[in-house]
């Protein structure tokens, strides 16, 4: 237990007991990534906690619908290599094509091992996996059609996030559940040394000390005012990297899933057009024929939300204010969306009052997925620029999943395509942690400070009493988002947004918490949470000006087209919290792939 | 063993009454609060919502409330479309989620909301889980099997895959075990209908080999047999599921077996 740093610092005369735990991997967020590598690293015998802000089963992975790609060629001809192909273009060729080989040839063995610990997949007559079609996957590289998303009905995440904590407990986890991580603990030499947390349910503070720390917390969509994105996903880790004077790749590259349920948000899967859904505008005209001639309702995400939003601009949106647009399911047969889309039907109902089979569901871009997160290698290892070297690997800690920006989606994801890099990229990190780390190896003292940091940043939340509540605080921040960091960018609405993003962290200042209790403080949850989500907001909003091309999901009216000679680079961008000030920096985009049995996907223009 | 009644620091007052919004539309909420910090009885307060500035479900409500009126008001909430199962509470006397019902459907001028029934209080709509979790980890929720593992799937029909249908779908929300009287009463020896769902769930999974053995687990006077079919479960699922069911077949597999 207890080794040093006993002398909890004294926070406003006040001492915070700390209680003191050693593992050899603690691994921060119980989703997808973060149960895979658990499980993994129990596997192999490492002492292994997992600690997590929600039970599991409530982490957002629970809400993927669709499914999860790996070319298992159950419905049809398949190859890796097709799916490497979309995933690079889907990519819009910002994705490194080293860690896309090792994500799509991992793929299908991730599937079946999920599989045999029981995922209720549905089924094909033959008995194999059923697999979907879905936005960007395609056969003998953008030729035909492919049916790659293995699909448990419309519920896959869900059934495979309860399958994974189902192995977990299996595997004996230890689970730290409801538990807020603080703060990454970082020694002299820049090695992470384990995390610091706070157990909602006493108040208490716990130390991790461990050999390796594994980031898996998942995405900052509450960034936004409207978000697929459960309230939860606050990107916990993301901060924590950033405050650990670390930086974060790639951030200005936010999805927006372009069939979120008008007005509530509400996903409604990809999967829905995948088997045979289709938008229409004011006119009843399919119009993604006019903007994606080949792929259609299936086009790539990003471009589909653009196209709406043209239509909607355009003067074609549906609806009283002509601001949204319409879904169309009503031409299915009743038994194909019972058997394969029960979920949204059941969502339609309560958040549109829709009943699909009659009417269509009217629906908005959305923000659902952020491409950018921690900069690792295919191993889940952090990555920083150091000396020159782009690719110095920051040792102690490891990100997975939408943490991570490995970076297989680059500048933007392929639906069913974030479900596999969660169990596939899980699963490597797992590997790597068995690999280097000892199990039960003796761990030098932390440093006397370890905890000061974290503690001072709670202590000064805790007893804030400033005037602006934070929720007032947050609505600000997810409302200049929202205008000013959408799916279409001018340099001059992101000039404006920068100016605005930095006056709400400043005001941060005046932030005022009412709850004073220890057990299960949600007032002041929220604050930590909003004080991680002001951070990345100022970091994408920074980026996303700085990047004068269009690529993937940032779309800059002022610069309409792809720029490979400037910008076929990754940005990394750096915040000093203290002087509110954002750095930014580049690597490059890996230009190789992993093995000789695929040369690299050249960039050639991205057509759907 | 349940009692009958409350013990005395677990008998509610009444709280507070919160500022009452200007607007032609508001609704008003009755709702459970307690925090063990501070020593006092449970209480219940008294909020206003304009419904014209807040979203159609009870949740919403919550959020509006915790955002403009009194951010200590205590609740756990996540994916707000019914699949994470956090918002789990009593709302007008059955249990569900806040996120999937709408404010009209409470048809009422005072809508009253407290935690799921019989659990321990964390505080306010914050139940204490720990024991329903362990109950569901005690069915062994994982798929168990005996023959080599093949390369590729394990095949299964679609008429198989059909009878996970109903099953599956449980987002453990706890609404349906903590509705349950017999759970009330027996509650550390009677696994619920949520574990109980689970446990038929891997039953009747064509892929799991390890029947037998699961069956033996829940041949227990209690684990099991504490069923009574009083089926406010299947009411009060937020999912539509019906564990009732579930448990009748697990009693049937263990006549059949016998026979």
């Amino acid at each position: 237990m207890a080794t040093n740093g006993t002398a909890a610092p004294a926070q406003n005369g006040k001492a915070y007991p700390i209680i003191d735990h050693t593992f050899d991997v603690v691994i921060v967020g119980a989703g997808g990534a973060g149960l895979r590598a658990t499980v993994g690293c129990s596997q192999a015998g490492l002492r292994t906690a997992c600690i997590t802000k929600v039970f599991p089963t409530r982490s957002h992975t629970v809400a993927a619908q669709g499914g999860i790609s790996a070319s298992l060629g159950n419905m049809g001809p398949d190859d890796w290599r097709w799916h490497m192909y979309d995933t690079v273009k889907g990519s819009d060729w910002l994705g490194d094509q080293d860690a896309i080989e090792y994500l799509v040839r991992n793929a299908p063995a991730a599937v079946y091992e999920l599989e045999h610990w029981g995922v209720p997949f549905s089924r094909t007559a033959e008995g194999k996996i059923y697999q979907r079609p879905f936005g960007g996957m395609t056969t003998e590289y953008g030729k035909g059609t492919a049916q790659r998303t293995c699909a448990a009905a419309d519920r896959t995440g869900h059934a495979m996030l309860h399958t994974l904590y189902g192995q977990a407990v299996k595997a004996k986890t230890e689970f730290f559940i409801e538990y807020f991580a603080l703060d990454l603990i970082m020694d002299e030499e820049g090695r992470c040394r384990g995390v610091i947390a706070l157990d909602q349910a006493t108040g208490e503070i716990h130390r991790f000390r461990a050999a390796t720390t594994v980031l898996a917390t998942g995405g900052y969509g509450r960034a936004y005012f409207s978000a697929t994105s459960a309230h939860t996903c606050t990107g916990d880790g993301n901060a924590m990297v950033l405050r650990a004077g670390l930086a974060l790749e790639d951030m200005e590259f936010v999805q927006f899933h372009p069939t979120g349920i008008y007005g509530a948000g509400c996903l409604i899967t990809e999967g829905s057009r995948g088997e045979g859904g289709y938008l229409t505008n004011s006119e009843g005209e399919r119009f993604m024929e006019r903007y994606a001639p080949s792929a259609k309702d299936l086009a790539s995400r990003d471009v589909v939300s653009r196209s709406m939003t043209m239509e909607i601009r355009g003067g074609r949106g549906v609806g009283k204010n002509k601001d949204h647009i319409f879904l169309h399911l009503d031409h299915l047969d009743p038994k194909i969306l019972h058997e394969r889309l029960p979920g949204i039907s059941e969502s339609a109902k309560i958040f549109a009052g829709v009943d699909v089979t009659k009417e269509p569901i009217p629906v908005i871009p959305t923000v659902h997925y952020n491409m950018g997160g921690i900069p690792t290698n295919y191993h889940g290892e952090v990555l920083t620029l150091k000396d020159g070297n782009p690719d110095h690997v920051v040792p102690g800690l490891m990100a997975i999943g939408e943490a991570a920006c490995v970076s297989v989606h680059g500048a933007n994801r392929l639906g069913s395509n974030s479900l596999i890099d969660l169990v596939v990229f899980g699963r490597a990190a797992g590997l790597r942690c068995a690999e280097i780390v000892e199990a039960g190896a003796r761990q030098p003292d932390l440093p006397a400070d370890s905890a000061d940091r974290a503690l001072a940043r709670l202590d000064r939340f805790r007893y804030a009493d400033g005037a602006t509540p934070t929720a007032e605080l947050r609505l600000e921040m997810q409302k200049t988002m929202q205008n000013n960091c959408a799916v279409f960018r001018t340099g001059e609405v992101l000039e404006e947004g920068k100016g605005l993003i930095h006056k709400v962290w400043a005001g941060s200042e005046d932030v005022g918490v009412t709850d004073r209790s220890l057990v299960w403080n949600t007032d002041l949850l929220e604050t930590l949470e909003f004080d991680n989500l002001i951070g990345q907001a100022v970091v994408t909003m920074e980026s996303a000006a700085n990047r004068t091309e269009s690529r993937g999901a940032h779309a800059r009216e002022d610069f309409p087209d792809r720029d490979d000679k400037q910008w076929m680079k990754h940005t990394l961008a750096w915040l000093d919290p203290d002087a509110r000030k954002v750095a930014i920096d580049y690597r490059p985009v890996h230009t190789y792939t992993m093995s000789n049995d695929i040369s690299y996907i050249e960039p050639k223009a991205r057509v759907y | 063993m349940a009692q009958f009644n409350l013990p005395k620091n677990s008998q509610y007052t009444e709280g507070k009454t919160w500022p009452r919004p200007a607007g032609q539309n508001v609704q008003e909420f009755r709702i459970y609060r307690w925090n063990q910090d501070d020593g006092a009885n449970p209480r219940i307060d008294t909020y206003y919502v304009d419904r014209d500035d807040c979203g159609p479900m009870v949740l919403d409500a919550l959020l509006w409330i915790k955002n403009k009126i009194d951010p200590t008001l205590t609740f756990r909430r996540s994916c707000r479309e019914g699949i994470c199962g956090s918002c789990a509470m009593n709302i007008m006397g059955q249990n569900t989620l806040a996120c999937t019902l709408g404010i009209d459907d409470c048809q009422s001028g005072q809508i009253k909301i407290y935690p799921l029934p019989h659990m321990p209080v964390l505080k306010d709509l914050v139940p204490d889980l720990t024991a329903f979790f362990a109950q569901h980890a005690a069915i062994e929720p994982w798929l168990q099997t005996e023959s080599p593992t093949p390369e590729k799937e394990w095949r299964q029909t679609p008429e198989d895959r059909t009878r996970l249908d109903g099953l599956y779908e449980c987002i453990l929300c706890a609404c349906c075990t903590t509705s349950c009287p017999s759970y009330w009463w027996n509650g550390d020896r009677f696994l619920g209908p949520a574990a109980l769902l689970q446990a038929y769930r891997w039953l009747i999974d064509s892929r799991d080999e390890h029947t037998g053995e699961r069956l033996d687990t829940l041949h227990d006077p209690f684990r099991l047999y504490r069923c009574h079919t009083i089926m406010n479960c299947a009411n009060t699922c937020p999912k539509g599921l019906n564990p009732a069911k579930a448990i009748a077949e697990i009693k049937k597999m263990m006549i059949a077996r016998e026979v």
